[in-house]
């Protein structure tokens, strides 16, 4: 018997999470001691700020230990250092535009980290929230045509009149109450859910090959039908926001998840093909995706105008070199939009490429350890849900790095965790509770009277 | 779909691995392109947010950066900008540095390999990371004498401590301002600069290293060094001194300034011939001890070698394949004999110093951020051109010059100076160039020193004693304090 119950006796490392926040959270506030020392600015309202982030890692902590015992113990703290890194950036930007405004004699500019830090903690309450109401993930699959619905709602709200905003050419913000909104970021999260879904009833019937051609197995022609139809919306979104990077990730996105679920590559080779065409079509028909197009493949030619942005952004990753210029030290207020697109640049620039390749180490924990979740869970709806969001994480932060070190052309997207933007922070930290979620349901030992006994021992945690 | 999920993850990662390597590429491999692009205007800043090391005489500095309230945090200033000019160059964020801010710029800029312990500390510590400091060997009461005799005119002042090699004055005239290159203010600076640039007189140019003349009857100091050396010949031995001779093979009559022969009976001693300059006597002197053996005396001086002050001197010339008449010619520092105003003073300083030329410097100490002396320039000698013995008669020939001779007005009393004087014909109708290279006092000297007023600064009447000796005589003056 007692061989029994230590079987049970998993150890949910629960308080290795706990020590990893906290360096998560330290590491921030190193950080941020260093901007200040360096650029002589003492903020008071960092101290309370930087305290009531803490505090709240803490909470959510509390919250993870109390509502998923079993989860993988890497992932909150990961996306905890990424946050509190990209408060810092955040943080040092505003210190910048303070001197600039002073020196230039400009009033001052409002500082956007206490904003941002207000949009962590809607984020980690989100965050508290799905992993308090969603007990079971694969419940989540009962709303897979109402995700789906709202998915293509929230994609395509920007576009209303009145409360749809233009910003820098392209119209992904929404205005509420004041408050800028961008809806494509939570619309990922929804349409991965319904995506899931979908693939999961379907997935049988979108396997079966029809006929092979060179060796490739072909799909029915009928079941090509709904990757056509992401492949318009796709395009829809392109043409009608300008929106080039949720464009890619959206159909990045259901690529993968159409192979995962059916096994079949002959899905990824016609995704490329489509891909191929839109992007082709895409080129002809619009002259953003052009000049986005010959930027890329040059940014020199136009240093100073289409070429400004990727040039400035890589002017900084090269005055960081090795081991960057030090918190505070460099010139990353230089990169237009360094706080949202371009936050890779400015932490290249401060903290160089060993920073950048431990900032990209954090993601491929975050995508190893969703995986990880992906490949444990028990049902088919949990592992493609789980996969997805892995790849939404992953696929994204691809796409916007190797868009500012011109490794792929530029596309409009935020960093996950690192940029400022309240949608993007909110809709990532509510991927995380999924996958949070989902690594419980695949760590947890199964239900027994064993366990049972356990629970109510109230020593299932370590 | 387990397979299927491991391959996904596997390309993820890949495609992180992929950014990880194009990041290594940029940081890497392409940062030093990117930095160099002159779009980028992050090197400037970085090196105007330093506090870049000041350029020192003695304790007093002559260049310092001084904090301010715009973007580019410090601003260059030069005390005395014009005077100091050719020593100091600028430090411009349109055309870059030159002179010793250019030549010493890791030192003033801070990142030096020698302040790899400094910059440690400055990190630890979080200090702003602050430039060294250049200490010269130029004596302001030398440098100043130099530039106020000078007055403007096109010319060049070269002291050099025959001792040491240590360069005591260094003046170029006329001069410009470096503050007004240095500034924050592009477009002012590019304004200057071209406005300086079309100037016929050239304020830019560095004179006494990068200007080569010919040296005139100064020369004949290296041509009276390769006689004694050769052993046939002492202050004492006749030459003939007539008042014109023929060059051979050809008619022309090379004759004297002065019309007249040089001495009684057409001849004269060489230390008559050198106190009166006499073209003749050395006109066949040269001939007498050949192309190469001037040629190699000269060498021995410092022609046709290259020398950083650590600014590069332009290279002083003495040409080759001579036939008889261009001997004699080059003999009296004629033809194409190329010499700057630095190698001139070498010379006095070789003599001076007993025989023995040394490298000419600038630089005299490095000095660390917090102004620790991280390293003493060592003298070193760049060869010994004559015997002692000889150096002393020649030195003893170079007296008798200013006190008898046609160095009168290098004169100073209860010193022994000696010298040259030397008239250099140019250009047929253009002015001729005024000489005067001197050392003194004789018996010991501390200055060595050559001024040369190019076309005779503008003056009607050339002559390098009336015009180059009284300049030396200045900065001689301040030299040794009399």
């Amino acid at each position: 018997m007692s061989e029994t119950i230590s079987r049970y006796r998993v150890s949910t490392r629960r308080s290795a999470e706990l020590a990893l926040i906290a360096g998560a959270w330290l590491i921030g506030v190193f950080a941020w001691i260093l901007v200040d020392s360096a650029t002589g600015e003492s903020s008071l309202g960092g101290w309370t700020s930087l305290l009531s982030a803490g505090i709240l890692l803490l909470l959510t902590h509390a919250v993870v230990r109390w509502q998923a015992p079993y989860a993988d113990p890497l992932l909150l703290p990961s996306v905890a250092a990424l946050n509190m890194l990209g408060l810092a950036m955040i943080h040092r930007l505003d210190v910048a535009a303070a001197q600039r405004a002073v020196s230039n004699g400009s009033p001052m500019p409002t500082p956007d980290v206490y904003l941002q830090l207000t949009w962590m903690v809607v984020g980690l309450v989100a965050f508290m929230l799905v992993l308090s109401f969603v007990r079971d993930h694969r419940r989540l699959q009962r709303f897979t045509f109402i995700a789906g619905f709202s998915g293509i709602a929230l994609l395509f709200f920007p576009l209303l009149p009145f409360i749809g905003n233009e910003i820098n050419g392209a119209r992904l913000w929404i205005n509420i109450l004041g408050f800028t909104f961008q809806p494509g970021e939570l619309a990922k999260v929804a349409l991965t859910i319904f995506f899931a879904g979908f693939l999961v009833s379907r997935r049988h019937s979108l396997a079966l090959v029809h006929n092979k051609i060179l060796g490739v197995g072909i799909p029915r022609a009928k079941d090509v039908g709904p990757l056509f139809l992401v492949w318009l919306a796709a395009l829809l979104v392109l043409i009608l926001e300008r929106d080039l990077g949720t464009s890619l990730l959206l159909f990045g996105l259901f690529i993968v998840m159409l192979y995962v679920a059916t096994g079949r590559r002959s899905w990824v080779l016609i995704g490329a093909v489509l891909l191929s065409v839109g992007g082709a079509l895409a080129y002809r028909a619009f002259g953003h995706v052009r000049v986005r197009f010959d930027v890329w493949l040059d940014p020199f030619a136009d240093a100073n105008g289409a070429g400004f942005q990727i040039v400035q952004s890589l002017y900084g990753f090269a005055n960081g070199g090795i081991f960057g210029t030090g918190w505070g030290q460099g010139y990353p207020q230089l990169v237009p939009f360094a706080k949202t697109d371009f936050i890779t640049s400015a932490l290249g620039e401060e903290l160089g490429l060993m920073g950048l390749i431990a900032i990209l180490l954090l993601f491929a924990i975050v995508v190893e350890r969703g995986a990880r979740a992906a490949v444990a869970t028990r049902d088919p709806f949990g592992n493609l849900l789980a996969i997805g969001l892995t790849t939404v994480v992953g696929l994204q932060t691809f796409i916007v790095v190797g868009g500012v070190t011109r490794l792929v052309p530029l596309t409009g997207l935020t960093t996950p965790f690192l940029s400022y933007g309240g949608s993007s922070l909110v809709a990532n930290y509510i991927i995380i509770a999924i996958l949070i979620r989902i690594s419980n349901a695949a760590r947890a030992p199964e239900v027994s009277d064993a366990e049972l006994v356990l629970r109510q021992d109230g020593t299932s945690d370590d | 779909m387990i397979r299927q999920i491991n391959r996904v993850t596997s390309v993820i990662v890949l495609l992180l691995l992929a950014l990880i390597i194009n990041l290594s590429y940029i940081q890497v491999f392409k940062a030093g392109d990117l930095r160099s692009q002159a779009g980028n205007q992050r090197v400037t800043l970085t090196e105007y947010s330093r506090e870049r090391g000041p350029i020192l005489l003695g304790s007093q500095a002559i260049v310092e950066s001084t904090p301010t309230t715009d973007a580019l945090k410090y601003l260059r200033e030069y005390a005395d900008g014009s005077t100091y000019a050719s020593i100091t160059g600028f430090y411009s964020m349109v055309y870059g540095a030159t002179g010793i801010e250019s030549e010493a710029n890791s030192v003033l800029a801070g990142n030096d390999s020698r302040f790899f312990v400094d910059r440690l500390q400055q990190l630890f510590a979080n200090r702003e990371p602050k430039g060294g400091a250049i200490r010269l060997t130029i004596d302001p009461d030398a440098q100043a004498a130099a530039v106020k005799s000078l007055n403007g005119r096109t010319g060049a002042v070269v002291a050099i401590d025959p001792v040491t090699g240590a360069i005591l004055a260094l003046a170029s005239s006329p001069s410009f301002d470096p503050n007004l290159l240095s500034s924050h203010d592009a477009q002012n600076i590019q304004d200057t600069y071209e406005e300086l640039n079309a100037d016929p007189k050239q304020p830019m140019l560095n004179r006494p290293l990068a200007m080569t003349l010919p040296p005139g009857s100064t020369f004949k100091l290296v041509t009276a060094a390769a006689a004694l050396e050769s052993g046939n010949y002492s202050a004492e031995s006749t030459l003939p001194g007539p008042a014109q001779i023929n060059l051979p093979g050809t008619d022309v009559q090379l004759g004297n300034w002065t019309g007249k022969a040089c001495g009684a009976g057409d001849s004269t001693t060489l230390q008559g011939a050198l106190e009166i300059s006499c073209n003749t006597a050395f006109a066949w002197l040269g001939m007498e001890l050949g192309a190469d053996a001037i040629s190699e005396q000269a060498k021995k001086f410092g022609f046709e070698s290259e020398f950083d002050v650590p600014m590069t001197a332009a290279i002083s010339r003495f040409p080759t394949d001579l036939n008889k008449p261009q001997t004699a010619m080059s003999a009296i520092g004629q033809f194409d004999v190329r010499a700057t105003a630095l190698q001139m003073a070498m010379v006095a300083a070789g003599i001076a110093n007993d025989g023995v030329v040394m490298k000419p410097y600038l630089i005299s100490q490095v000095l660390g951020p917090d102004l620790t002396v991280l390293q003493n320039t060592n003298p070193s000698a760049f060869g010994r051109a004559m015997s002692v013995e000889n150096s002393k008669i020649l030195r003893s020939m170079m007296v008798g010059v200013v006190a008898k001779g046609t160095a009168s007005n290098a004169r100073i009393s209860g010193v022994s100076v000696g010298g040259k004087t030397g008239t250099a014909e140019n250009t047929p109708g253009e002015p001729a160039h005024a000489w005067f290279v001197g050392l003194a006092p004789s018996e010991q000297s501390r200055i060595a020193v050559a001024v040369v007023l190019q076309n005779g600064g503008g003056a009607t009447e050339v002559s390098g004693n009336a015009l180059a000796a009284p300049i030396a005589a200045a900065v001689m003056r301040a030299v040794l304090k009399q």
